[in-house]
């Protein structure tokens, strides 16, 4: 018997990286699954963004655990787009007992160069794109007197981070969010929390301009990334993890094991925020 | 398959309340248990406090999921008392991988009027006996090699004030720092370290009176009804009190593997509350 038997889960982002496991996650614990992705390239993105076959590849591992997928492409600063594929999730599976509004971009560049469609894409997606996703579930959670949304911040929703204003102001700005949608959806017994990931190996993090960061100079290599995430840890032998843990994480805010969590914010983070600025000596 | 299979747990305050819910919880998931509990009345204390019967209740319901149980009655304020209980335990169990620092007694008073001796046993369970516990079982999972994880309840009230709680919420906040540092001192051992908060959860250490009072000052002898109508207004979820299942099921995630990278942090479990 599943976690999540009988329930219906959408993410944003669920294309690849952390949204692929948590559809995956969902599936192998008894969901069906809407899985929302933009499967295109923005402007300002420096990164390969998810692809319809990153999609498609998804659908296959959700069906793996005899699940039913839909799949939708949608930009999540788009209220229409969202409108639609939560029509067409509730049309197709007829509810939605779970949110997981994971759709997130990562840029970079010192504050006082960023561009304007630099801020403007960030804050569309990760913070705005956040709140139009949880609108567009909230008037039929509070149809049917249920519901649970998991939002991912980030630790950079909690601290600083060298180079990325305009992503520490929206995954800061997202805990706020979530601290309203869980004030304003309480009295009809919806749920909702945020997660603050540490260091997560995905195509977002995992990219040259990721490497070139950790390593201090152009050229740099996954290798030096991955070196370099050691020093973003307390707990012994750990480095970028992988996104499953998060899963894990949004899987047990999402059961019934946290019927009364509602408000809070989970840091999976390996004890970053613990330490200092960096581990300047990481226990390997 | 539980989540806990072959574990080890240490708990304190194991007679009745979280502290049993703990421990059948994780004994479901299939660890074994060393409990501990005062089973005796503190001085200060307005509330009956659990008794060697309760504790022989939680060996039974634990010995019940088939799992093994070493119980002692011990107070955390007595590191040498724990100390052997947890030598004692780890002898006949083989390890130990989880400590809950659960034990707590609650003795609302006015800040400026209560008396000494109501602060310093305050202090002493709740904030002291919380390090004695770590003190005296945490070695037990560094030996091991294999890491585990420790969980100190905190509450609410180490992060939302309310009158005539000042010495459980000093002791309370000043376990939050308590799990810091260890986070941070134990991380390279693989131990993670974190607390929980609850918010009211419907215990014997909360359903009497004089905790009622705490609740309705403006009654003589306020019921459960009159206690639960305030006690709502705490939360934002429609709901009064939180079941002691509750908070150990925010204990068996932030122990199991689900949790495996959570360390450092305080986790709310508050219908709401702190909002």
């Amino acid at each position: 018997m599943g976690m999540l038997e009988g329930k219906t889960a959408l993410i944003t982002g669920g294309s690849r990286g952390q949204g692929r496991a948590h559809a995956v996650t969902c599936a192998r614990e008894g969901a069906d699954v809407v899985i929302v992705d933009i499967a295109d390239q923005l402007g300002t993105v420096p990164y390969k963004m998810a692809t319809q076959a990153d999609l498609d590849e998804t659908v296959k591992l959700v069906e793996a655990y005899d699940k039913r997928a839909l799949a939708i492409k949608a930009d999540v600063r788009s209220q229409e787009q969202l409108d639609a594929a939560v029509a067409q999730g509730i049309a197709e599976f007829g509810k939605l007992d779970i949110l997981i509004d994971n759709a997130g971009i990562w840029t970079t560049a010192p504050f006082w160069e960023l561009t304007d469609d630099q801020w403007d894409e960030m804050i569309g997606v990760n913070l705005t794109g956040v709140w139009k996703s949880a609108k567009a579930v909230a008037p039929h959670m509070i149809e049917r007197q249920t519901g649970s949304i998991v939002i991912t911040s980030s630790t950079n929703g909690l601290e600083a981070g060298l180079n990325y204003a305009h992503y520490v102001a929206a995954k800061h700005g997202v805990i706020g969010l979530m601290k309203n949608i869980a004030l304003e959806l309480a009295p009809y017994g919806i749920r909702c929390n945020s997660i603050n990931p540490g260091a997560i190996l995905t195509p977002m993090t995992d990219h040259q301009g990721a490497w070139d960061m950790f390593a201090g100079h152009p050229g740099g290599t996954e290798a030096d990334m991955l070196e370099g995430g050691y020093s973003f840890a307390a707990l012994k032998g750990t480095t970028f993890m992988d996104p499953q843990v998060i899963a894990d994480t949004a899987l047990y805010l999402n059961s019934d094991l946290a019927a009364k969590v509602t408000g809070v914010t989970i840091p999976v983070d390996a004890g970053h925020l613990i330490l200092t600025g960096i581990n300047p000596n990481p226990t390997r | 398959m539980g989540q806990l299979e072959g574990k080890v747990a240490f708990i304190t305050g194991a007679a009745r309340g979280q502290g049993r819910s703990h421990a059948l919880t994780l004994a479901r998931e299939g660890a074994d248990i060393i409990a501990v509990d005062i089973c005796a009345q503190a001085d200060t204390v307005p509330y009956p406090m659990a008794t060697p019967d309760d504790l022989a209740q939680t060996v039974k319901q634990v010995e019940a999921l088939d799992r093994r149980i070493v119980a002692t009655q011990a107070d955390v304020r007595d590191l040498a008392a724990l100390t052997a209980a947890v030598d004692q335990g780890v002898a006949e169990l083989g390890r130990l991988d989880i400590v809950l620092a659960n034990a707590g007694i609650s003795t609302p008073a006015p800040t400026l009027e209560m008396d000494e001796a109501v602060w310093d046993e305050m202090i002493e369970i709740n904030l002291t006996g919380q390090w004695k516990t770590i003190r005296a079982a945490v070695p037990h999972i560094i030996s091991g090699g294999r890491g585990g994880s420790v969980v100190i309840t905190s509450s609410l009230a180490a992060i939302y004030a309310n009158p005539s709680t000042a010495h459980y919420s000093a002791a309370k906040a000043g376990l939050v720092m308590l799990m810091k540092v260890l986070a941070k001192e134990l991380a390279p051992h693989s131990i993670r370290v974190n607390t929980v908060h609850p918010t009211t959860v419907a215990t014997d250490m909360i359903l009497n009176e004089p905790t009622y009072r705490l609740f309705r000052p403006d009654l003589a002898h306020p019921t459960r009804a009159d206690f639960e109508e305030a006690a709502r207004t705490l939360n934002k979820l429609p709901v009064a009190a939180l079941e002691p299942a509750d908070i150990s099921n925010a204990i068996l995630y932030l122990v199991s593997d689900a949790g495996r990278y959570v360390t450092g942090i305080t986790h709310v479990v508050d219908a709401g509350g702190q909002l």
